[in-house]
Parts: structure tokens; C-alpha cells; sequence
């Protein structure tokens, strides 16, 4: 692969497989994997794999701490990686954090704002108490629901919420009212991950900003999956997780607006995030520092750095378009199957490729074992967004997600899965 | 993986065909358990008569493992002395958290033995005692201190 991003050359399904060991292997005596998961996680490629262990067997050390060689190439090296996580999302890399993952992301946000009831006048705009109004959607992933109401638990704040239509997109005839004077925060997801659904941001960041309230884009998945610029979108803050775009575990990035950044108090104190201590008192260092204490995940941050050259050298638009003809072929394979009910669009207009849905008579649980016993890897359950699932009705769902390196014909595979469980079950 | 071994016959009989199923009066405890991995839910009463088991009934949605098991469990403990039950039980989960390796007894678990197949694959031993998780904190609601002790389920 080179390294220029060919955004308008198709995207080469075999290339990309052969750099990811784990998709040749069998599982469930000898079936092919049929990885349709990559909405909770991705896998990685040699790549990646090869970026982290040159670090560690040849840099390794703690980074902003020390002056030896080792730890200039630490800290070098991980800086790195935060100018490409920056420039993949058209941000300045002082304005990227890295944190755990997304979850903690938001989290640093809700518990910053906490902090600035008793920080000073320079945090006076991340406020929140009683009166005060946090507004989400009901198709949150629990990341971006459970922080926010703890957030309103501690603070007083009122948590509201956009709906959701039956087709599953979201229901902004109230925004007017919804978003208002009172409003703090304005949390939503770029990308569902149970629905696909794409959100367009710009009606409710052009209301948030009209009465002065900070957004919060969830963007888990939307990044790995699409081009996207989050300067452009003009969001405040917006969060996506490391192992979700071929990247190790344990690495996230929050990113916020400089200014924003400089203003909010921290979240996480100690190590590496102060600029002079006293017995009596700290002050901290800019941000991001500011948001990093301790000794930050190393091999995790430069294993996404090389993630994101690789996402580069394929093209996100290219990773877009092949994505967008895998949940075209799935949105019409499944559409043709008796008793199977897509949850979420059916068209690929505005639409990511997760594909949920129901099948009548056979519980989710039981329709994923049988997938899984022909090798087809599916997540099963409410995807950690149980509010959306009871608003559609339903106790859980199916869910096949697609990445850059599942091939139109596994779609075949997760189509005899369904009519395999149909069968088993009785149903037809 | 041999989709039979796990839904045993008995299995898919039982869940086409549950027993005790619908809420009953009256009763002495009751439980509601939900599955978080997957929000499967359960509500089940229980009804004493002295020192047995006079009836079990219950509701709620779930997957076929979870639901059989409800069902097998209904057709071990009513009519039975408490303490049959409790080792039934105790039986039971162990049998569950063994990973496949535990010879469950027919004379104890009758139906239960069909879901020896489950216990291999750890993502669903959870769907099979969820029924039982909530008998057994329906009998502590009951009064019954002995259904403290015993098996701990997680
Ligand atoms: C839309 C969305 N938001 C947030 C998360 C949370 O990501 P993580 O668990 O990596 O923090 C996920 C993934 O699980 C997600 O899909």
C-alpha cells in the first residue's frame, strides 16, 4: 500500500484481506470467519500489529517525562500520532486528546463540567445546575446517554431527548423548543450504531449555537467508516475509539475546540498533566496535557497513528463506497427474506453500514448461534442502546456491520444464516 | 459446531410449548430478572404450601434457552419439598457453570440434563439461569433463608 491517499481508486477487497491474518482463519470446526462485527470492534492489520511492536522493541519509555533518547523517541513518536489522528479529522493536534476510548472521551466532558461549579470565572460557560438542560437522542449508544443523565444526577440539570421516527431517523420537529435557552449540551451520534442511520449535524449545531450551547458529536461511527472533517461540521467536542477503525484497544480520542479546551477544568489529575505544583496548589499544563494524567497509553496511540496511514491509503471515500455497496446488497438480500424486518433505513441514503434486524419467531439470541455455527460472526442483543430498542419496539436485534475488508459475497453467508435459523427453528 | 447438541429436542419442545407460563395468584415471592447483555426479561412468582413448592409461574421474553429453562424448572420444583428444589438447584448450576464438563444426573435434573449441550458456550449459560436466578431470589422474597445459601449465580 502507499501511502497517498487514492480517493478515487475502487477499493481492492483481496489486497486489504491478506493484511489481516485473523479473517483466514476457521472457527466452529473448520468454517470460514465471517467477521460481520465490526461495529463493536474492527480487526487489525499486520500493519498495526508491526508499528506498535517496532516502538516497543525499540523506543519504549515513558513519554514527557525524561530526557534520555529513549524517551525523546517515545515522545516524539506518540506525538506523532496525534498529528495524523488530528489531520485525519481536519483538527489541529493540539485540540486532540487521547483518552481510553469513547466512552471515557465523554465522560471527561461530563465530569469536567461537573468540576466547573468550583473551578474559576474561566470556566463559567461549562456550568451546569438545576434549570440547566442536557439534550440527547433516543438513539444513543449508552456512552452517550448514561454519562449525561449521571451528569443531570449530580448537577441538578434536566435531560431531554430527541425521538426517533419509525423509519428510524431522527425526529427534529421539536428542535426549536427542545434546544433552548436553558440548553447546555447538545450529545448525538454521527452514526447509529444499530440503525446506520447518518445524522446530519449542521441543524443542530446552527440551534445549539444560536442559544449558546456546547455540542458533543459521538462519532465512534462515523470516523472509521467515512471521510470527515470535524472542523467543517463545526462541532465543540466529538469522540471516536481507537478499536473501532483497525486500531488497537485501550486508545480514544476527544476532541475539542481550542479554546473550549483551554477554558474547561480537568478532569483526571496527577502526573504529566500540571505545569507547577506546590503543597498548597497545582496549575496545569495546556491542553491536551491538560486532560492526560498519568503516563499515557504508548504502543496503543501509535498503533491508531498507523491505523489511520493505512485508512489513508486506501481513501475513506473508497472505504465509504465499498461499504455502501455491502449494505446495498444486505439492505436487498434480507429484504427479500419472508418474516426478516430491517430496523433502520432501507435505502443507503444517509446510511452507515450496520444492518439490524429482527426475524418474526426466532428470538436474536438464537438466530446469532446458528449464524455462528456456520462461522458468521454477528453481534445480537441492544447493542448497548436499550432506550432505542424499546422506542422500535423490540426486547433485541441482529446486527451484521460491515468494514473495508468484508466481500459482497459474505453477504451470501449472512443470508443462509438467517434462512438456516428460519429452518432450525420452524418457522418457515 | 453441531447446532443439535446445543438445542437439545427437548429444549425447542419446551420452548414452543412453556410450562407455567402467566403470571398466577397468589403468591408468596415473586422476581424480576433482566439478562443486561441482551435485555431479556423475566418476572416469576412463587406460591408456598408449608414446606412445598405449591406452584411457579412466570412471564417475560427471551430466547429459547432461557425460556426452555424456565420451563424445565417449573416442571422440577412444583409439587416438590423446598429442599428437593434447592438441590435441584444446586444441581442445576452446577451443571451450567461446569463448561461441559460436569455429568449431570437424569434422576435429579430429568428434562434439565438437555441443556449439558449450553454449558460449552459461556455467552448463553447466562440465558439458562435466568429462570433460575429469579426462582431462587423469589424463594429468599418467600421467606425461605435457605435459598441464601447454595450455588452462588452470576
Ligand atoms: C455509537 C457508539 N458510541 C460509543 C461507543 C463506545 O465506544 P467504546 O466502547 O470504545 O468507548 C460505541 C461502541 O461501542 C458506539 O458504537
Amino acid at each position: 500500500m502507499t501511502a497517498t491517499p487514492l480517493e478515487a481508486a475502487p477499493l481492492d477487497v483481496a489486497a486489504v484481506r491478506a493484511d489481516f491474518p485473523i479473517l483466514t482463519r476457521t472457527v466452529r470446526d473448520g468454517k470460514p470467519l465471517v467477521y460481520f462485527d465490526s461495529g463493536a470492534t474492527s480487526q487489525r492489520p499486520r500493519q498495526v500489529l508491526a508499528a506498535e511492536r517496532a516502538y516497543v522493541e525499540t523506543s519504549n519509555s515513558a513519554v514527557h517525562r525524561g530526557a534520555h533518547q529513549l524517551a525523546e523517541e517515545a515522545t516524539d513518536a506518540f506525538e506523532d500520532a496525534r498529528e495524523r489522528v488530528a489531520k485525519f479529522v481536519g483538527v489541529d493536534a493540539g485540540e486532540v486528546v487521547f483518552t481510553k476510548n469513547a466512552t471515557e472521551g465523554i465522560n471527561l466532558v461530563a465530569y469536567s463540567m461537573s468540576n466547573a461549579a468550583t473551578a474559576g470565572e474561566e470556566a463559567k460557560r461549562f456550568r451546569v445546575g438545576e434549570g440547566d438542560e442536557i439534550v440527547i437522542t433516543e438513539m444513543e449508544h449508552h456512552a452517550n446517554l448514561v454519562p449525561w443523565q449521571q451528569l443531570c444526577r449530580r448537577t441538578g440539570a434536566t435531560l431531554r431527548w430527541f425521538g426517533v421516527t419509525d423509519d428510524g431517523r431522527l425526529d427534529l420537529s421539536d428542535i426549536d423548543s427542545l434546544i433552548n435557552e436553558r440548553t447546555k449540551v447538545v450529545a448525538f451520534t454521527h452514526q447509529s450504531n444499530v440503525l446506520g442511520t447518518v445524522n446530519d449535524p449542521a441543524p443542530l449545531v446552527e440551534r445549539a449555537r444560536k442559544v449558546g450551547a456546547l455540542t458533543v458529536l459521538d462519532a465512534c461511527q462515523s470516523v472509521p467508516h467515512a471521510p470527515v472533517n470535524l472542523r467543517e461540521l463545526g462541532v465543540d467536542f466529538a469522540v471516536f475509539s481507537g478499536h473501532k477503525m483497525l486500531g488497537p484497544s485501550g486508545v480514544g480520542v476527544l476532541y475539542g475546540r481550542r479554546e473550549l479546551l483551554e477554558a474547561m477544568p480537568p478532569f483526571l489529575t496527577g502526573g504529566s498533566m500540571i505545569e507547577l505544583v506546590t503543597m498548597e496548589r497545582s496549575t496545569f499544563a495546556p491542553p491536551p496535557q491538560k486532560f492526560e494524567a498519568g503516563v499515557p497509553m504508548t504502543s496503543q496511540a501509535i498503533g491508531l497513528g498507523a491505523a489511520i496511514d493505512y485508512l489513508r491509503a486506501v481513501g475513506m471515500s473508497a472505504v465509504a463506497e465499498h461499504e455502501k455497496q455491502l449494505t446495498e446488497a444486505a439492505l436487498t438480500a434480507l429484504g427479500e427474506i419472508d418474516g426478516v424486518r430491517i430496523i433502520g433505513p432501507t435505502t443507503t441514503e444517509s446510511r452507515g453500514g450496520a444492518v439490524s434486524f429482527v426475524v418474526d419467531g426466532v428470538h436474536p439470541h438464537d438466530v446469532g448461534q446458528v449464524m455462528d455455527s456456520m462461522g458468521v460472526a454477528v453481534r445480537v442483543g441492544h447493542h448497548c442502546a436499550w432506550p432505542l430498542h424499546r422506542r422500535l419496539g423490540i426486547p433485541a436485534s441482529v446486527r451484521a456491520s460491515f468494514y473495508l475488508y468484508n466481500s459482497v459475497h459474505e453477504i451470501d453467508a449472512l443470508v443462509a444464516g438467517v434462512r438456516e435459523a428460519q429452518r432450525f427453528f420452524g418457522v418457515v | 459446531m453441531d447446532l443439535e447438541a446445543m438445542y437439545q429436542e427437548i429444549i425447542l419442545d419446551h420452548y414452543k410449548n412453556p410450562h407455567g407460563r402467566g403470571l398466577r395468584e397468589p403468591y408468596d415471592g415473586e422476581s424480576y430478572q433482566i439478562n443486561p447483555t441482551c435485555g431479556d426479561e423475566l418476572q416469576l412468582r412463587v406460591k408456598l404450601d408449608g414446606d412445598r413448592i405449591a406452584d411457579v409461574s412466570h412471564t417475560g421474553q427471551g430466547c429459547s434457552i432461557s425460556q426452555a429453562s424456565v420451563s424445565v424448572l417449573t416442571d422440577l420444583v412444583v409439587d416438590r419439598p423446598v429442599d428437593d428444589a434447592l438441590a435441584k438447584l444446586d444441581a442445576f448450576v452446577e451443571l451450567m457453570q461446569g463448561r461441559g464438563k460436569v455429568e449431570p444426573d437424569e434422576d435429579v435434573l430429568e428434562d434439565g440434563v438437555a441443556f449439558a449441550g449450553v454449558a460449552k458456550y459461556p455467552a448463553r449459560v447466562k440465558c439458562a439461569l435466568l429462570g433460575w436466578m429469579a426462582f431462587k431470589a423469589a424463594l429468599v422474597q418467600a421467606g425461605v433463608e435457605k435459598a441464601r445459601e447454595g450455588a452462588e449465580i452470576s
